[in-house]
């Protein structure tokens, strides 16, 4: 497999993830995979990969790349102040990119994480059905670590029709803001009956800081204490994504891809899968609120979100102009040629 | 041990079903019982289960199944659990440097406890603990039995980084951190053995169902253990349930 990729920079935190490490939670291996999954997919998307694709998670300083072979790429997520030669990157958009040409990052402009696909997909080796760095448990991506100088980042078969993609754009309605300042729904339990009344009014009224404690793994926030109801430990059991677990110093924690399967703290809510994104893209500083939706509600939410990206896929695969094939003949050698004419 | 299972909402993706609210073999029973069902008849949208101490968290596609009927489902398997022949246990010896460096909250459990640090590590290698459930981190075993004389609280705030064979007390727990992690417990000491390996097969050492024996080392046969470890010479020992306790 042809490296498509030199890392010249690492960044501050450049992994490989795909969707994450299904089915061995039970051993304890922790799921991993993208933070942001909506970015993570719609970058595949636009490169006509399988959405589970692997691609690079670029965590607020990116790397520097050097493109060893032409491919398609796009970038989605964070605006990280992407260019490419010192021009600037269009982000949510499929672009080619040939040998010699250098991708780098100016800076955060809003969000955390940006995610960079490949047409082909990111080639690391599969480990338990999956291609995600886990960084605690040295597994997936390269080695088990994140980018380091000097990296070659091998890319996949590129699917046939990746080139007609150069150039797709997603429209503004599929691209999300990342504010500052963000509310995140959430399903109250499975622990809330593990706080007080007042415990509860809290964690739905309060205003939430990140941290600098804030990884893949999780976000701790500060702001007013959660009373508990009794003491701060449960039976350990499982944590789903999500979960806002809150130990005995009564501040909150928000679970994310690279959680630990289970803990003995209780947890008082979950965030709705539709809202992972927002707690995802949130940097140390950015102002947290909570607000409780039913079940019900979450899945509407959820429903909704997968019939947009199944909306998206249908938009971005079908041509944008007419396609006419031709079959040329250089010097004895015949080549098929697509042509989409805008 | 609850009459019916209890449900409880974790989000729009997962579900607790529990079974009980303490610790103890007859409910985990039931757990196993309970993960081995939906292993040989699987419910559609079921994307994955995580068996614990009393509960399982089941891992679902809500738009696969509504969780209503993933509850009425579940509720029925529970009912009609059969008895599970479990094969026959082992006990791996876990050789541990207790105190000092390795076990920086020992002093803690002492003055929590009331007991010297000889007492707790006397109790704490008299008992075979059983290998409840993995989870938390790669490898991690949670083990049962632990003598509640020496039951100590987590740390009201976790530490960041808890290296790994640390051995620590969490309430009534015991348990080794398989892999460098943060964590709440409180540190009594640490084992040269690799609990996780990725690169050894099997990667985990220890299988839920079997037991644990803690055996008190000093810090020199630590340091020797370690060196036999990192060099892959190492014979874990392994001895039938019942073997080499006097009654």
């Amino acid at each position: 497999m042809a490296a498509v990729f030199e890392v010249l920079t690492p960044g501050l935190l450049t992994t490989v993830q795909d969707r994450g490490r299904h089915g061995y939670q039970a051993f304890g291996m922790p799921v991993a995979g993208a933070v942001d999954e909506y970015a993570l997919r719609v970058a595949n998307l636009l490169v006509g990969n399988d959405e589970n694709a692997a691609a690079l998670e670029i965590t607020l300083l990116g790397p520097t790349l050097r493109v060893l072979e032409p491919a398609v790429i796009a970038i989605t997520g964070a605006d990280l102040g992407a260019m490419l030669n010192g021009e600037t990157l269009p982000l949510w958009q499929a672009v080619a990119v040939k040998a010699g040409d250098e991708i780098s990052f100016t800076g955060v402009r809003s969000g955390c994480r940006a995610y960079l696909a490949v047409a082909g997909g990111i080639d690391a080796p599969v480990v338990m059905g999956s291609r995600s760095t886990y960084l605690r448990g040295n597994i997936g991506g390269l080695d088990g670590r994140a980018l380091k100088t000097g990296d070659k980042l091998p890319v996949g078969e590129p699917p046939a029709a990746a080139r007609l993609r150069v150039g797709r754009r997603v429209p503004s309605e599929f691209i999300p803001t990342y504010a500052d300042n963000i509310t995140l729904r959430v399903v109250l339990g499975p622990q809330d009956d593990h706080f007080t009344p007042a415990g509860r009014e809290t964690f739905l009224t309060g205003e939430y800081v990140v941290t600098n404690e804030a990884d893949r793994m999780g976000y701790r926030l500060d702001g007013p204490k959660i009373e508990h109801s009794g003491g701060a430990d449960i039976i350990s059991d499982g944590i789903p994504l999500g979960a806002v677990q809150v130990p005995g110093h009564g501040l909150p924690i928000v679970m994310l891809a690279d959680r630990q399967t289970t803990g003995g703290y209780p947890k008082i809510a979950t965030v709705v899968s539709a809202d992972l994104y927002r707690i995802g893209q949130a940097k140390p500083g950015d102002k947290v609120r909570f607000v409780a939706v039913s079940r019900e509600e979450a899945i509407r939410l959820l429903r909704e979100q997968e019939e947009n990206l199944r909306r998206l896929a249908e938009l971005l695969s079908r041509p944008a102009g007419r396609l006419r094939q031709f079959r040329i003949t250089v010097h004895g050698e015949t080549f098929e040629a697509l042509v989409e004419e805008l | 041990m609850y009459g019916e299972p209890r449900f409880l909402p974790a989000g729009d993706r997962a579900l607790v079903v529990e079974f009980g609210n303490e610790i103890a073999p007859e409910i985990n029973a039931r757990i196993r019982a309970m993960t081995a069902a939906l292993q040989a008849e699987p419910i559609d949208g079921v994307v994955e289960v995580v068996p614990t101490y009393r509960s399982l968290l089941v891992h679902f596609d809500p738009l696969q199944v509504a969780p209503d009927v993933l509850e009425e489902r579940l509720a029925e398997l529970a009912r009609n659990l059969g008895e599970l022949k479990l094969p026959e246990p082992t006990v791996t010896v876990v050789p541990v440097c207790y105190g000092g460096e390795f076990g920086p909250d020992l002093p803690f459990v002492c003055q929590h406890t009331g007991l010297s640090a000889e007492e707790v590590i006397r109790i704490h290698t008299g008992t075979d603990y059983l290998i409840y459930m993995l989870g938390f981190t790669p490898g991690f075993s949670y083990l049962g039995g632990m003598d509640e004389r020496i039951a100590t609280p987590r740390l009201k705030t976790p530490r960041t980084k808890i290296p790994a064979g640390s051995v620590g007390i969490a309430g009534k727990q015991t348990g080794i951190y398989p892999i460098d992690s943060p964590g709440g417990w409180q540190l009594i000491g640490r084992t040269p053995l690799k609990l996780y390996d990725p690169f050894r097969e099997p990667p985990v050492l220890l299988a839920a169902g079997n037991y644990v024996r803690f055996k008190a080392v000093t810090k020199e046969e630590y340091e020797l253990i370690a060196a036999q470890v990192a060099a892959g010479t190492y014979q874990v020992e392994v001895l039938p349930k019942g073997e080499g306790r006097e009654k």
